[in-house]
């Protein structure tokens, strides 16, 4: 019973996401980006949903347009330190020896500074745009994701089904691809869902930093972090920027335990 | 008065909103210094209704009727205070795992004391000259050193005597003992029953043991219940009840006793080995404390000569550590051996590659142990058998079918094709294994402690299927196992391992009957087992008394314990294909 609430709710805030993505990309009530002096920071009215900003510019269509940037940089991040961390940790947890302790070594160095410190480092030389902002924050979780994977691999590597693959021939590479992965994707999809959370807010951390997504360009974190200097004069700046960010990942985390619980062959008949 | 009464007990688990039944009026009773003896398979609710009585249930689990007494005390009624203090005074719980029920974090000497100290202040010199008599008394050595030690530094053996003595300290007037030996090797529980019940006979203690060993039933208790599906279905004293079962079910479980099985094991000795061990040996290397430390090896075999002849059921039987399973996954190419060489039929296994893997695996196959964690959880029964097939060149469609068909063989309906091996029993999972194993038709099969996992009536049907497998399809198979009665049910030729080395091997029938090296008479004298009087034809307890024979002359028995690493015992012939590991000297 809880279980199907989680779908559904889940499922329905990140269906409501993607359809602001979708929609604001061919049309939003107002231009995001035209200001207009004359109505800086006007409250929530009727035609202007959300309020303006202190450029006058609606709120409302920052937001919407904002989901589309948001929800590529989270994405794009979440894929890619997803993708290089499990092929790393799977390779070291599979093949183990020196190339796991190798492995592991420059993991610990890396995951010895703070994620912002590292991604912070590399915007600074490289300057902010929306690739470089994926790249650093990927580069700068897929340590996380390479141990996660690392340690699932190796408890995985000990069951004897694996040994049953290899006494049917099976080389490394099947077996690491059949029954090794398979069976380790439950932890990394609770991973990638937690992670998806911070990696929307380091952003908006960035932004607030001026190393995000450069202006005028708006992101869900870039608006809350604008908004905070109004807080006292305009809360709605922060409020509605607030809300979407935390329907978002309350979306996103309970999507990610739903399919968790689905994936699993265990639950299947207790669902 | 009865020590213990317990009146129409049921027990029941919340799940969801309802109360699922598992214990169903469950009634017996204890005397003073009797050993009630509770049997049944797994699930049957011999666990839960033994821990209902010091009301130690698990969570979820509720008693929904019946009461349990205790020295005229309704235990279902008094505080938790008062169930406290019988807990450990008055009732003595020792589990099964000896690994884990003892705390890793303290010496034996504070557990040892803790349990006197909880239920009786007194002075800590006076407990202390209580814990070194008692662990004096359970057979530890040196108990003075001994007390300051953790539990990690003695044996599985030495950790359930620890566990007996701190039981015992407090002389409760019941000991429940659930399963307290399963977890052993077959000398060492013998060793550990035997001292269980002197001492609680010593102090007049009742004994309530939970087993599903009927063996060591008829050898111990005085009073038996059997149960199934949470009911009592027969009960009364152990050796009429088991001599003269009425109800079917403890029919059953006598049927399914593993023994010796009728006609006569084929003699293969003649044919040409389809497998020569040549002097194997297999090392591990010991975790280095510092990187710069040399390198240590674990000798797990230590030169194994031995030939299976093709079609031959050879056993491999010894005790945890001997180094059997080992050799077996020798055979595989999944283990290099480090001297020696694994032939099968003309090639030598491991000389193509440098990484373990089964290069045979059209030929060569593995039943596993545990068929909890040998089936892929994410796989459908008829993709991990036909995943078997996977190098056949077969197409898709013919793969189903051959998987189809393997299960079918295996005893399973073709619908459980779809299935998850989560939603099968562990028999029927070994019989998936099974299936998956003989799927591409091997010529050899080796099975790994196959049925040890599994209850006695299962473990009956999945030999049997073995056996007829083998007869239908007459591949070789190389069966290692530490339970001698599977042993004898199954196997033409016995080779027994210990510490790496085979002491003796030969004919099943000659060594059960005219065992030679001392280790082989000890292992089969430790089982006691129960088998049909001829004359009357009730069931009898029978203990294989050791006969100590001779070392032929100008020799002495090969003794592993003594032995040194490099050491290597010569195979002295006792004629039939009856060897046994002796020294050069008869002085030694």
């Amino acid at each position: 019973m809880m279980g199907r609430l989680n779908l559904f709710v889940g499922a329905g805030l990140v269906g409501a996401w993607l359809v602001a993505v979708a929609v604001s990309s061919v049309y939003t009530p107002a231009d995001p980006l035209s200001m207009d002096f004359s109505a800086r920071l006007q409250a929530p009215a009727e035609g202007s949903l959300m309020g303006t900003d202190q450029y006058g510019r609606d709120l409302y269509s920052r937001v919407l347009a904002a989901s589309r940037i948001s929800f590529g940089v989270s994405f794009a991040t979440v894929v890619f330190a997803m993708t290089l961390g499990a092929v790393i940790g799977a390779l070291a947890g599979y093949v183990g020896g020196l190339t796991d302790r190798i492995v592991v070594m420059c993991l610990d160095a890396l995951m010895a500074f703070p994620p912002l410190l590292l991604v912070l480092m590399f915007l600074s030389v490289v300057g902010p745009s929306v690739p470089a902002v994926v790249l650093a924050l990927g580069v700068g979780y897929t340590p996380t994701a390479a141990r996660v994977m690392r340690g699932t691999v190796l408890s995985i590597r000990e069951v004897e089904y694996v040994e049953a693959s290899r006494v049917l021939g099976g080389s490394d590479a099947w077996t690491l691809w059949r029954h090794v992965l398979p069976n380790a994707v439950s932890p990394l999809t609770v991973l990638a869902t937690s992670m998806f959370a911070t990696v929307l807010l380091l952003e908006s951390a960035l932004s607030f930093l001026g190393l995000g997504v450069p202006p005028p360009a708006a992101t869900w974190g870039g608006l809350l972090a604008d908004g905070r200097q109004f807080l006292s004069q305009a809360p709605w700046l922060c409020i509605f920027p607030g809300l979407v960010i935390s329907l978002a990942l309350l979306g996103v985390n309970l999507l990610g335990d739903a399919l968790r619980d689905r994936l699993d062959p265990h639950q299947r008949d207790a669902v | 008065m009865q020590l213990v009464e317990v009146n129409d007990l049921s027990i029941g688990f919340h799940d969801r909103d309802k109360v699922r039944p598992v214990v169903d009026g469950v009634s017996f009773s204890i005397a003073r210094g009797e050993v009630m003896a509770l049997v049944g398979e797994s699930g049957s609710g011999k666990t839960l209704t033994a821990r209902a009585i010091p009301r130690l249930l698990p969570d979820g689990a509720v008693v929904t009727g019946g009461s349990t007494q205790f020295a005229g005390e309704d235990l279902g009624a008094v505080s938790e205070t008062r169930l406290r203090g019988l807990r450990g005074a008055k009732i003595g719980m020792i589990f099964q795992e000896p690994m884990v029920s003892l705390n890793p974090a303290l010496t034996i000497g504070r557990q040892l004391c803790e349990a006197l100290l909880l239920h009786k202040p007194q002075p800590r010199e006076a407990v202390r000259r209580q814990a070194l008599e008692m662990l004096a008394r359970v057979g530890v050595s040196e108990p003075e050193r001994r007390l300051a030690q953790y539990p990690h530094e003695f044996s599985g053996g030495m950790r359930q005597r620890i566990m007996i003595a701190s039981v015992m300290l407090p002389r409760p007037d019941i000991l429940i003992a659930d399963e307290p030996t399963t977890a052993l090797d077959a000398i060492i529980q013998r060793d550990v029953m035997d001292l269980m019940l002197d001492m609680t006979r010593e102090i007049g203690a009742a004994v309530l043991l939970i087993t599903h060993d009927l063996g060591v039933v008829a050898d111990y208790a005085d009073a038996l219940a059997v149960m199934r599906d949470g009911r009592v279905v027969e009960s009364g004293p152990a050796s009429e009840t088991l001599a003269y079962p009425k109800h079917d079910y403890t029919k059953q479980l006598l049927k399914s006793l593993p023994g010796k099985p009728e006609g006569t094991h084929v003699d293969s000795t003649k044919k040409p080995p389809l497998v020569s061990f040549d002097g194997v040996g297999i090392d591990f290397a010991r975790k280095k404390p510092w990187p710069w430390s040399p390198r240590r090896y674990f000798h797990a075999v230590r030169g194994v000569d031995l030939d299976i002849g093709a079609g031959e059921t050879v056993a491999i039987v010894g005790e945890s550590g001997s180094g059997k399973t080992t050799l077996g996954r020798s055979v595989l190419g999944l283990i290099k051996p480090a001297s020696g060489r694994v032939i099968f039929d003309g090639t030598e296994i491991g000389a193509r590659s440098k990484r373990p893997f089964n290069h045979f695996h059209d030929r060569i196959q593995l039943i596993f142990q545990d068929p909890y964690s040998s089936l892929d959880p994410r796989m459908r029964v008829g993709a991990i058998v036909a995943e078997a097939l996977r190098l056949s060149g077969m197409s898709k469609v013919e793969k189903l079918r051959r998987a189809s068909s393997a299960l079918e063989e295996a005893g399973l309906p073709h619908n459980f094709a779809g299935r998850f091996p989560h939603q099968l029993s562990g028999g029927q999972r070994q019989r998936v294994c099974i299936a998956r194993a003989l799927a591409c038709n091997p010529d050899l099969v080796v099975a790994d402690e196959p049925v040890s996992a599994l209850d006695l009536t299962v473990q009956a049907q999945i030999i049997a299927l073995l056996k007829e497998l083998k007869e239908r399809r007459g591949f070789t198979l190389i069966f290692i196992s530490h339970d001698l009665a599977v042993v004898q049910e199954i196997a033409d030729r016995v080779a027994v391992m210990r510490q790496g080395r085979i002491l003796e091997v030969g004919p099943a029938e000659r060594l059960f009957d005219a065992a030679a090296h001392p280790y082989t008479q000890a292992l089969l004298s430790a089982a006691p087992f129960l088998s049909i009087a001829e004359d009357s034809g009730a069931y009898q307890l029978r203990h294989r008394a050791p006969r100590p024979v001779a070392p032929p002359a100008g020799h002495g028995y090969f003794d592993p314990d003594t032995a040194g690493d490099g050491d290597r015992p010569l195979m002295y012939d006792l004629g039939a294909g009856h060897r046994v590991a002796v020294t050069d000297a008869s002085s030694h």
